[in-house]
């Protein structure tokens, strides 16, 4: 079993730690022993050339569906960390509609079982808010969080009344527990299956109003402002959603957000062929809301960007577009996407890795474990990847079980060839 | 990808129906000929010509329906195809075979041609996407997207009236536009053809967002939308549609947006008034206004066979 490992000769950018420069990077036990020079006397068992590639904190992942337990057909554990560590992802937060839900300890030591069988990144989770995701008793938080649950969430369920959340607003920060609020005011999204305007309109499709998420921001925004609990903003669309929640954080408000790398690039311009591969929940906007997007990760108020993974069998993408299941495969494209920010002049390198790395793991509390970070004597999560080496999306590069992403086709930068997890590799390109 | 792209062939023919939109204006006047030639057909003791004899018609009808499919029904029967009636409750549906099961086993049965309605917008193009080939794809209503047949009817209907100069015309459309393929069809279709002044007529709450961004012009008073206008679409409300929050009661609805003859003074003196059908009598207009001179409804029905087959030969390489 090799222990000690040494990446040498690479550009290491750790935006945790401001570094970006020449320096070899040591780890030993799982953890890392030096950045810059390895300390005297440190053998390596292995040494990975990186000279001319980037090596980069492993990439942290809010949200993915791992489909496992209970929808194995789609995709599963193994499978599904895999495609994460090939993608330089070292941390995956799996959702809680699962079946059986993550509503008790027992879910989550499970999946973390199979996590550590598969191998591959490490899977983290959160917990469902009430039980059952019903939006009506709450979940024994307190178990959740013994047993690892970086927060809890009822995702985009609907909660049986505002009551219900602020009772389960004001129990999780009983337990010092992120919640993670999906919002959406389920009356006026209603049936509806695209962004309510000129596309849905023409195409005849139910449309989802922008008012269903800022409608659901502004009541969440009061209750987190009576409760004082810490709370996240998960998978925002909509660009008047940023900037109701940019303006909270600027009156002091413990709120942070996150937009999916997908929304970073699609409008629902891209529907009008009824593509069902651009079918996701909250819908693609307008192009205006796209650039608001775009302009709060830049900015930094959007403090993370995640995959928002939700590998699908084809069959579940083979439909007319209203009957087909919203969601995109992502865990393989979420580093791609993100660099290619940069080449779009949007953002610094330095900017766009922290996105996906301190960022979500501040946002899932565990940037104090090294999480996200290259810090001497935390834990080793790395990725050694060179930046301008093009790939193609296509069935065949995608290690992911779910080929359900409208970016099959594109031609991305940056491709992945080393990715340690705890100081061990849990992915080497071939 | 422009969605009306997947109904034309390599040489700009028409191969599936299922938008209007997107179409040339060319297109649309070759439709309308065509079913010119075939309203004298309908006309004749022997109601039949050979155009499609031999060819296999399957009207696909996943949503009820009994007057669309009963003209595409005679329009298949008078080209001379042999024609096959599916009707699938969507409930069953679901259970049971997928979408695309029900089209690969129908295909393996040789047929010719699909005529496709369905709840989803969107079934038609998914339809002529998977479909083989050789096979044309109708659109007999999709959702709230589009029933490109009964725009062209009513284009046909309109024509018939009022001569082939649309660039004259003021057409208003009254009725829940927010819920209707009928009304989408027809802005494209009175667009596409240069219609002057295209108005829609509604309470906010059944119309469109962004509904300008179609071509038309938004009134929410029906005798403000309808003066000096030469045609008058008149929707049906559906009853269920009472039941939510969009309209207060079928009285309101009647007393600000019903058409009764002393309305009808606002518009033209020779204007024209159509329905798609069925009319609810004393909820959309006067009785006396849809069985009145200015009616053309019954017409529509009509036209309606003519128009399917015109539709039905093009698709399948066969004029007139």
């Amino acid at each position: 079993m090799i222990e000690r490992i040494l990446i040498q000769g690479g550009h290491v950018i750790d935006p945790a730690n401001k570094r970006n420069d020449l320096a070899d990077v040591a780890i030993a036990e799982g953890r890392i022993v030096a950045v810059g020079q390895a300390p005297d006397g440190f053998t390596a068992d292995r040494v990975i050339d990186a000279s001319g590639k980037h090596v980069i904190p492993g990439l942290v992942d809010i949200a993915a569906r791992m489909r496992e337990p209970g929808l194995e057909h789609k995709a599963n554990i193994a499978s599904e960390a895999q495609a994460a560590a090939a993608g330089g992802i070292t941390t995956v937060c799996c959702l809680p509609d699962t079946d059986p839900v993550i509503d008790t300890p027992a879910v989550v030591e499970l999946i973390r079982r199979r996590a550590k069988q598969a191998g591959h990144a490490r899977v983290v989770t959160l917990g469902a808010l009430t039980q059952q995701l019903a939006g009506e008793h709450l979940s024994e938080m307190a178990a959740l969080k013994q047993v690892g649950c970086c927060g809890v969430t009822n995702l985009n369920y609907p909660m049986l009344n505002t009551q219900v959340m602020r009772r389960a607003m004001e129990y999780a920060a009983s337990f010092d527990m992120t919640v993670f609020i999906h919002p959406e005011d389920h009356a006026l999204s209603n049936q509806g299956c695209a962004h309510e305007g000129p596309i849905a309109t023409r195409l005849g499709l139910p449309g989802i109003p922008s008012a269903a998420e800022t409608a659901a921001v502004a009541q969440h925004l009061a209750l987190i402002e009576q409760i004082g609990v810490r709370a996240h903003f998960c998978r925002l669309s909509a660009g008047r959603s940023i900037q109701m929640i940019a303006r909270a954080q600027y009156d002091g408000l413990p709120v942070t957000m996150d937009v999916a790398a997908p929304y970073l690039y699609f409008s629902d311009l891209d529907i009008a062929g009824f593509d069902s591969l651009c079918h996701v929940r909250p819908p693609f906007r307008s192009q205006q809301d796209r650039e608001a997007l775009r302009s709060g990760v830049s900015r930094g108020s959007v403090g993370a960007i995640c995959s928002d993974h939700q590998p699908h069998e084809a069959d579940a993408k083979l439909n007319p577009f209203p009957s087909t299941q919203p969601g995109i495969s992502g865990l393989d494209t979420l580093l791609s996407l993100t660099l290619k920010l940069v080449d779009d002049e949007l953002m610094t390198l330095d900017e766009a890795l922290e996105r996906v790395t301190i960022g979500p793991a501040r946002i899932l509390g565990l940037d104090g474990n090294g999480v996200g970070s290259l810090t001497v004597g935390k834990v080793a999560d790395a990725a050694v990847l060179d930046l301008q080496q093009p790939w193609e999306v296509t069935t065949e590069t995608l290690y992911s079980h779910g080929f359900n992403t409208p970016v099959m086709g594109w031609q991305l930068k940056g491709r992945v060839s080393h990715t340690l997890v705890d100081g061990r590799m849990a992915f080497e390109l071939e | 990808m422009i969605p009306s792209k997947i109904q034309l062939d390599a040489n700009g023919k028409l191969k599936h129906f299922l938008t209007i939109e997107g179409l040339s204006a060319q297109i649309l006047t070759e439709i309308l000929d065509t079913a010119e030639s075939f309203a004298g057909v309908t006309e004749q003791q022997v109601k039949k010509v050979p155009l499609l004899r031999g060819k296999t018609i399957v009207n696909l009808f996943f949503e009820a329906s009994t007057r669309t499919r009963t003209t595409f029904e005679l329009a298949a029967k008078r080209l001379s195809a042999d024609v096959l009636n599916i009707n699938i409750n969507t409930s069953s549906a679901v259970k049971g075979e997928t979408l695309l099961d029900t089209l690969r086993n129908l295909e393996a049965m040789h047929v010719d041609m699909f005529v496709v309605r369905h709840v989803d917008s969107g079934a038609a193009h998914f339809f002529a996407r998977h479909a083989a080939p050789h096979i044309s794809v109708l659109n007999a209503g999709d959702g709230r997207h589009a029933h490109p047949t009964q725009a062209m009817l009513d284009m046909f209907t309109i024509r018939r009236e009022k001569g082939p100069d649309f660039g004259r015309l003021r057409v208003a459309i009254v009725g829940d536009i927010l819920h209707s393929r009928v009304a989408r069809s027809q802005i494209h279709a009175l667009n596409i053809l240069n219609t002057g002044d295209v108005r829609i007529i509604a309470p906010k709450t059944l119309i469109p967002a962004d509904a300008e961004s179609l071509g038309v012009r938004v009134f929410h008073n029906l005798a403000e939308g309808i003066r000096d206008v030469d045609v008058i679409i008149m929707l049906r409300l559906q009853r269920e549609r009472m039941q939510g929050a969009l309209l207060p009661s079928e009285h309101e609805y009647f007393r600000l947006f019903g058409l009764t003859e002393e309305r009808l003074e606002l518009a033209q003196p020779d204007v024209t008034v159509m329905h798609p059908g069925p009319i609810n009598r004393g909820v959309e207009m006067a009785s006396e206004v849809a069985d009145g001179s200015h009616s053309v409804i019954l017409q529509q029905v009509s036209n309606g066979i003519a128009i399917r087959m015109a539709v039905m030969s093009l698709c399948m390489g066969r004029s007139a």
